[in-house]
């Protein structure tokens, strides 16, 4: 199984609009490394005939009815937000100057 | 941005192949969100229909509307697709403000439905098969407003505001095959789709699939390749195309700045585009590089959903008659040429010409009616068919007057005109003007003979056997009984008289 590479951790990184230095490149390779290790172990068991499992209950087309429920009010909706203007989450800038 | 001159488009399409891929997004019309219990009504106030696990909270559980995934499947067997035994939700892992949980819950690989095909029907009547690709569940996005830019974009903004109402509303995403062969014919290719996509999604009552109100949303891809080769062009995607004029106007678009691009020896860089209504162009967007990475896996906190084969076989059995079939069914039984056809289509006459064939009138009258008179109208005033101030019944029962023999065409007329300008029903009008058609020879015999002796020529001509001329006094007669005459006794009368 092929290790986590630099790069890979970079272009991660990139994705999740995390700064990383160089030095913390190489350090959480190597850490990502011993974690896919230690989870590749688990295919030294399953064999070709044991396919992959997304989740562990044996269950299909578990549903609910098109029924409305409450929703939360919106002062509730907004009480965990960091900031609200105007009834909504604010956020910060999404884009920079191009 | 730069502005580029675009190629004609006749000169685009000489030299080049276009491919199309269309991905359509419709919104479901479920009371409820796909995996939680908040409304999907419109027009709520901010952040009034969000709960928990559309909100993306720690600890919450997604739980699949049933209704959304019975929606999924009648429109992939209405697309002619076959039905997954067995499929899993995927998240969809991107980061951006308008999906709170950072992920959108989607399909990947393994959709609902796939490997179907919808035939539409070109203006001049040609059948052209757009194959299905997919149609996949997920969900919609919140609803961002951006502030301190100018005129509301994104860029230049100093921050944004979220509002998660509409965040989890069932979407249904249909993709297509890439889209080969239609030529010049692309543009009209992807217009028809979309529509007929809307006139199906409508008849299976899953979705009232607005484009206006965003409930029905196409993605236009498009690239071109030099005529003979096999290999597609680079393509780019035009996001968010919102009415069926502008699907037409945006892939004609791309066909003359992809040629201009390739023209001058450049390549098309792989990137969405907006679409702008005011003058049809299309400006860059994001560029779709190689880093962007879903990182798509399976959903672990929803089980799979396998249709049984028996409810598969249920719904496909109660699916109703799809459009396409019922426009040829109607075509049909109306007896009427495709060309005729095609402008009742046009028109939005089909509803309004049924409901008046419902309420009792012969279908050749419903149309005539539908597709001269009130069809003037509407083109005069600019409102649609079924908008107008006049019933579908009103329309029967002044072509039944006419049947009868109370009111002429020209009489008919009049009421109809009466009725638009809100002088009440037909019967009302027919009564208040005192409309009815005079065949009574003592009523008419005066008249007639009034005519003839202010007209001694062509009365002279009549008697010397031109019966044609005769029209001239029917006419006279006809002005002086404001249109009452029974204008075939009129003539009778005259011929009588003079022969």
């Amino acid at each position: 199984m092929p290790g986590i590479t630099r790069e890979e951790v970079a272009h991660l990184a990139r994705l999740s609009r995390l700064e990383l230095k160089a030095e913390e490149l190489d350090h959480f390779a190597e850490q990502l490394n011993d974690i896919v290790d230690a989870v590749a172990r688990v295919s030294e068991i399953a064999a070709e005939d044991v396919p992959p499992t997304s989740h562990p209950l044996p269950l299909t087309n578990v549903m609910r009815p098109d029924v409305v429920r409450p929703s939360l009010t919106p002062a509730e909706a907004l009480a965990g937000a960091p900031a609200a203007e105007e009834q909504r989450f604010r956020v910060p800038q999404i884009l920079g100057e191009d | 941005m730069s502005v580029i001159d675009l190629v004609p488009y006749d000169e685009a399409l000489a030299a080049y192949d276009p491919v199309m891929g269309l991905e359509v997004h419709v919104e479901l019309g479920t009371a409820t969100k796909m995996f939680c219990g908040c409304s999907t009504e419109l027009g709520a106030e901010p952040n009034s229909q969000v709960c928990p696990t559309c909100l993306g909270l720690p600890g919450s559980l997604p739980v699949v509307n049933a209704v959304g995934v019975e929606s999924a499947v009648k429109i992939g067997l209405a697309l002619n697709c076959e039905i997954a035994e067995w499929c899993r939700f995927a998240r969809k892992n991107y980061f951006y403000p308008d999906m709170p949980k950072n992920f959108q819950t989607s399909q990947y690989d393994e959709p609902i439905a796939f490997n179907g095909y919808l035939d539409v029907t070109l203006e001049d009547g040609e059948v052209f098969r757009v194959q299905i690709e997919r149609a996949h569940m997920e969900e919609d996005t919140g609803k961002s407003s951006h502030i301190g830019g100018a005129t509301g974009r994104i860029h230049g903004a100093s921050h944004s505001l979220l509002d998660y109402n509409r965040a989890g509303i069932p979407l249904i995403e249909i993709v297509t095959k890439p889209i080969e062969g239609a030529g010049e014919r692309a543009p009209e290719v992807a217009k028809a789709y979309v529509a007929e996509l809307r006139e199906v999604i409508r008849a299976l009552g899953v979705s009232e699939a607005r484009m206006d109100k965003g409930q029905m949303r196409c993605d236009v891809n498009l690239s071109l390749r030099p005529h003979g080769r096999e290999e597609f062009g680079t393509r780019s995607e035009t996001k968010n195309v919102n009415s069926l004029r502008s699907v037409e106007r945006a892939a004609r678009f791309e066909i003359q700045r992809h040629a201009a691009v390739l023209n001058e020896g450049g390549s098309i860089v792989q990137e969405t585009r907006h679409f702008h209504e005011e003058d049809g162009s299309t400006t860059a967007g994001r560029i779709k590089d190689n880093a962007e990475d879903y990182r798509y896996f399976p959903e672990p906190d929803l089980v799979p959903v396998a249709p049984s084969r028996e409810w598969v076989a249920e719904l496909r059995a109660a699916l109703p008659e799809m459009p396409r079939v019922r426009r040829e069914r109607l075509q049909g039984e109306w007896g009427i040429s495709d060309l005729e056809m095609q402008s009742v289509l046009n028109a939005g006459a089909i509803e309004p010409i049924l409901e008046t064939i419902a309420a009792g009138a012969p279908a050749d009258q419903a149309r005539k009616w539908w597709m001269g008179e009130l069809a003037r109208h509407a083109n005069e005033t600019g409102a649609e068919l079924g908008a107008l101030p006049i019933t579908p019944a009103q329309v029967a029962r002044v072509s039944e007057l006419v049947a009868a023999g109370s009111l002429n065409d020209k009489l008919a007329r009049q009421v109809i005109e009466a009725v638009l300008a809100g002088e009440g029903g037909p019967d009302e009008v027919v009564a208040k003007r005192g409309l009815a058609v005079v065949s009574d020879d003592s009523a008419l015999g005066a008249a007639v003979d009034e005519a003839i002796a202010a007209n001694p020529d062509v009365a002279a001509k009549i008697r010397d056997g031109k019966v044609a001329a005769a029209g001239a006094l029917v006419g006279a007669v006809m002005k002086a009984t404001r249109g009452q005459a029974d204008a075939a006794r009129v003539k009778e009368l005259i011929l009588e008289r003079l022969a």
